[in-house]
């Protein structure tokens, strides 16, 4: 097999080939190490690579190749800087955490090794999973694969980057308000963000911790299904996470079409704000749903035009107690010359974060303060109940729905640097599944004149993965083969 | 303690000593501008009439979700001390603590 | 002037579990500094908090036994402030929905009935130990994260002496559940205090000051008394106490005001995103309540009503639960009750004072004593001799029987032996017989005293006061 032939290669495809002997998986991951040598230096996807410790996973995967070996047995994987993995540095893109070595993989981490899987390298993301763009990172921002002036989205644009331009077979992101959907659509690959508590939090670094999900990013959707299937199911180190049985990673979904769903169309998602040519493609894959069986009828989610700002509260409350354990004591990065503890901790902080790391801290300490608890905090989270119910609501009359990710295609390198309210209006459209607790995919479904993919979004109830993967699968497979990006200057 | 001002203004140098941050008089006049404008948003929701509306905490509902008392041999000590950035007799060290 | 205080106080007890609260590391006391450590109570990126549920038991039965509301829907709330002995700088406790409302401890102040309600008990985890060396301090994790219920009071009590008694009260009681070790030496329970004096006759209350993390009782009482007297001296010179947190210096014997750069306290508490709420159900409080022991109070008074013993006598057996368990199974092999308690609470007690020990690790049985206390009664040792009998027995165990067999210790009552020594003593001691016939009596009393010397203390006093009367009649 050639080296792009390996880069090619679906999950089932990777593994089958190593267990049958087709391949080794040492010729599988050097031929990734190979595409990640030619092609990141260009978009800068990774951050850490170890190419030694990824061929002696490989190694280890070969020499017990065979039917036992697991499901994923040598096949590479990428994943966010912000998972912990056992002997790693998990620096989520920070300067406040240089030197730190991960003492344990994260539980997501564990189940997929347990299937063989060989961790291949970490990938870029706005620091701490902060920010839409891949652009507030310490390692400098991550470019778009299918225009190197452009943005990968965020947080998760290194994954997405990764697998869009085939240095990864898969990746592993993490979602708090769009951060796999959203980078996925830009860089067109699929990403799935599961219901909250469908795969274990334990290992990932909380941003905001009644949000966030880990979430695979992939080249097809049966992929996604199959990390899924993977890695979900409960924990005992996660109180969060759902004891119900892991959604299959069946093979029938395309085949199955969409003869009887009820998919919905939410008004409030197609209104004002979203670029016409985004809601054409989304538009047009709504079509070819229909067209393999499924009724499309159109839903209200009333409280959509106050989502944005309850994300904004209630993640950046929780980001404010989750990242005040980064005080240079423990571990990670302390600032010198420091005369009391409180000195340490105030410049230690100032040295560690970026700015919009900053942003958010000060944003989240005010909302929780003395006099604005409920005015802010308690106000979201009510606002958060009416989400909720919107959704519930609009469950009762559809199957699932189908809407745009992000109202544009991916955005030029620097455009929300100083506007950062720009920036998070620009995720209108997939907080609101976090609020929710509700399961969202993204499935690339046509380029803009510029050549920039668009994602479709298909959201699903709280654990109706099944479901929303099935319309993943049925569209894609009508859709057929996505082109692949080509790079090139602005 | 600063209570809640009639304009609700953010005084971001209380609060990002509040979150410990030491912020320049630049970042601090930046993000006092950027912080008006985003707090100006956010408080869009309390547009919304919310009275006798439950808040939800979790997307999940659990309850009860219990752990059994048995211990377990957690980081082995160095390794724990390795991440360290200053450490010495076992202990990790911080500038002096005065009461 | 007289003045009146008012006290309440904020008392931290770490509870008796495998493991922490949150994680799995083990809460052993002593191990070598940061040796009982996890990601998680190192506060770690991407590590979480699971409940024990076994601290939720402890916590909930205390509840219960103090007489609670155990509420249906508990949470946990993230507490934020900054400090090196806090590994996420922020601590999990509970805020509005703690485990436990109200209840009270009843007990005896001055020899009067008392009772100090309370306001809550909740439950959160501990910090680390901090220890100060002239350019730095040391963080050691190993405490941080072990359970510690916090019990609130109302401000119920009137005088240090009083508070004192509430913590011995409630040190019995916690000790009786076996929730806690009560170790005050590991710095299981401690203390903050709120105190604050008004003139007599003033309805409102004085302003308060808080004195924090006194780890011993005397800590507690001295403390007080100090900062109460400071406090009068306050308003005497005319001037106003300051609402603040004080500390109290054990060596200087003086409270003094903390000052500290954290000009702000703003603890910004928030629902625990990671951690679900509590809900219990009425068969699992049931299942808890039925695992209550009886507690200190009504075992003082069965003691007295079931076993005729003194209200007094009572009450020191009954201050420990292994105490009383231990008195309760001799007395039921016992015909008599009260010796039984006497030798627990005089010679045991003693002796397991004297040596550091408790009753659980002392070697005399409960069937042996009270085999002891009937060898008394029936005549077959002296009340002198069993006290040798008991001390060979603490040392080393053993069946008292056996002993007195081995010692000779039995006692001697054949009338002819006895006759045999008393004439002996009387030829020996010519002089004593000739004074008691001039009308000395305490002359008997030496010669009773030589029988029971040549007898080596075996001879039966009875008989020897008998015999020796009827001889000194014929003389």
């Amino acid at each position: 097999m050639n080296r792009e032939a390996f880069q090619c290669l679906d999950l089932r495809s990777a593994a089958a080939g190593v267990v049958s002997g087709d391949f080794t998986s040492r010729e599988l991951v050097e031929a990734m190490l190979a595409g990640i040598i030619e092609r990141d230096p260009a978009i800068r996807a990774f951050v850490h690579v170890d190419a030694d410790d990824a061929l002696r996973q490989a190694d280890a995967a070969d020499a017990r190749r065979g039917p036992g070996g697991g499901r994923l047995n040598g096949v590479p994987v990428a994943v966010k800087d912000v998972l912990n993995v056992a002997g790693q540095p998990c620096g989520c893109a920070s300067r406040i955490l240089e030197g730190y070595r991960a003492p344990y993989d994260a539980t997501a981490v564990a189940r997929l090794r347990r299937e063989g899987a060989v961790v291949v390298g970490r990938t870029n993301m706005d620091e701490f999973a902060m920010g839409s763009t891949t652009e507030n990172s310490v390692h400098g921002p991550t470019l778009n694969p299918w225009n190197h002036g452009r943005v990968p989205g965020g947080s998760s644009g290194g994954s997405a980057a990764a697998v869009a331009s085939r240095e990864a077979l898969a990746a592993l992101g993490s979602d708090t308000g769009g951060s796999v959907r959203q980078p996925a659509s830009f860089c067109g690959c699929v990403g799935l963000k599961p219901s909250y508590g469908r795969i274990s939090r334990y290992g990932l670094t909380a941003y905001a911790s009644s949000l966030d999900q880990i979430g695979p990013l992939t080249t097809n959707v049966r992929d996604a299904a199959l990390l899924l299937n993977i890695m979900s199911g409960r924990d005992p180190l996660d109180s969060t996470s759902v004891p119900d049985p892991a959604p299959c990673a069946d093979d029938g979904w395309a085949a199955a079409g969409l003869k009887g769903m009820k998919l919905g169309l939410p008004r409030e998602y197609f209104g004002a704000g979203l670029d016409p040519e985004v809601a054409w493609a989304v538009r047009a894959a709504a079509d070819a749903c229909a067209a393999l069986g499924a009724e499309l009828v159109e839903v209200a989610l009333p409280h959509t035009e106050y989502a944005i700002a309850a994300y904004y509260i209630i993640a950046t409350a929780e980001a404010s107690a989750n990242l005040a354990r980064f005080d240079g004591v423990r571990y990670g990065r302390r600032a010198d010359g420091a005369s009391d503890p409180y000195d340490l901790y105030t410049r230690t902080r100032a040295e560690g974060f970026g700015a919009e790391v900053k942003r958010r801290i000060i944003l989240g300490t005010y909302v929780l303060s003395s006099g604005y608890y409920e005015a802010y905090y308690r106000s979201a989270q009510k606002v958060r109940t009416l989400i909720r119910r919107d959704f519930e609501r609009a469950f009762g009359q559809c199957d699932a729905m189908l809407a745009p990710v992000a109202p544009t295609a991916a955005y030029r390198l620097g455009e929300t640097t100083d506007d950062p309210l720009k920036m998070y209006l620009g995720d209108i459209l997939t907080v609101t599944a976090n609020l929710a607790g509700i399961c969202g995919l993204s499935v690339p479904c046509g380029l803009t004149d510029d050549g920039l993919p668009v994602g479709l979004q298909v959201l699903g109830p709280f654990l109706g993965e099944e479901r929303v993967l099935r319309v993943g699968a049925a569209y894609e497979t009508a859709r057929g083969p996505f082109p692949e990006p080509h790079g090139g200057a602005a | 303690m600063t209570e809640a001002n009639e304009s609700g203004a953010m005084d971001v140098a209380y609060v990002a000593r509040l979150a410990r941050l030491a912020l320049t008089p630049e970042e601090a006049e930046t993000f006092q501008r950027q912080l008006d404008h985003i707090v100006g948003y956010v408080r869009k929701i309390g547009e919304l009439d919310v009275s006798g509306v439950e808040p939800t905490a979790h997307a999940a509902v659990l309850s009860n979700v219990f752990r059994p008392d048995e211990a377990r041999h957690g980081i082995e000590h160095d390794v724990a001390l390795g991440n360290a950035p200053r450490s010495a007799d076992g202990q990790f060290l911080v500038p002096r603590i005065v009461e | 002037m007289k003045y009146l205080t008012t006290i309440g106080l904020e008392v931290h007890v770490q509870l008796r579990t495998r493991s922490k609260m949150f994680c799995a590391c083990g809460t052993g006391f002593g191990a070598p500094p940061n040796t009982q450590v996890c990601p998680v109570c190192l506060g770690y990126p991407g590590a979480m908090p699971v409940m024990n549920e076994e601290a939720i038991r402890l916590t909930v039965m205390t509840g219960l036994a103090l007489g609670c509301a155990i509420p249906a829907f508990s949470k946990f709330d993230r507490k934020s402030y900054f400090y090196p002995d806090m590994p996420k700088n922020y601590q999990i406790s509970q805020y509005d929905c703690p485990l436990c409302d109200g209840g009270a401890v009843e007990f005896e102040s001055g020899g009067q009935g008392r009772r100090v309600r309370m306001v809550r008990i909740h439950l959160e985890e501990d910090v680390a130990k901090n220890m100060h060396f002239p350019s730095f301090s040391g963080v050691d994790f190993n405490r941080a994260g072990v359970p510690l219920m916090e019990i609130v009071t109302q401000p119920d009590m009137g005088s240090p002496e009083e508070a004192m008694d509430f913590l011995l009260a409630l040190k019995q009681t916690l000790s009786y559940l076996g929730v806690s070790d009560c170790n005050l030496e590991e710095g299981n329970v401690r203390c903050d205090v709120n105190c604050s004096v008004r003139p007599d006759g003033q309805e409102e209350l004085g302003t308060k000051t808080e004195i924090k993390n006194l780890n011993t009782f005397k800590g507690v009482f001295h403390a007080l008394r100090h900062e109460l007297d400071r406090q009068v001296d306050v308003l005497e010179s005319g001037g106003r106490v300051t609402q603040e947190t004080r500390r109290w210096d054990a060596d200087q014997g003086v409270t003094y005001s903390m000052r500290s750069k954290e000009d702000a306290h703003d603890y910004r508490y928030f629902p625990e995103p990671d951690l679900m709420p509590v809900e219990l159900d009425a068969a699992t409080v049931g299942e808890w309540r039925a695992a209550i022991p009886e507690l200190p109070g009504a075992r003082r008074a069965r003691l007295t009503a079931e076993y005729g013993i003194p209200g007094y006598a009572a009450g020191v057996i009954a201050a420990d639960r292994a105490v009383a368990d231990y008195f309760e199974a001799a007395a039921r092999a016992s015909k008599n009750a009260k010796a039984v308690s006497n030798w627990v609470m005089t010679e045991m007690l003693r002796l397991l004072g004297e040596r550091g020990m408790t009753i659980g690790n002392a070697r005399v049985t409960p069937g042996a004593l009270a085999r002891l206390v009937s060898l008394v009664d029936s005549g077959v040792v002296s009340s002198t001799a069993a006290k040798d009998v008991f001390a060979a027995m603490f040392e080393s165990g053993g069946d008292p029987d056996a002993l007195v067999r081995e010692k000779g210790l039995a006692q001697v009552s054949d009338a002819s032996e006895i006759e045999a020594i008393v004439d002996r003593a009387m030829e020996e001691n010519p002089k004593s017989v000739a004074d008691f016939m001039q009308g000395k009596s305490a002359a008997a009393k030496f010669l009773v005293g030589q029988v029971m010397r040549l007898s080596r203390g075996k001879a039966n006093p009875k008989l020897v006061n008998e015999i020796l009367e009827r001889k000194l009649g014929a003389e």
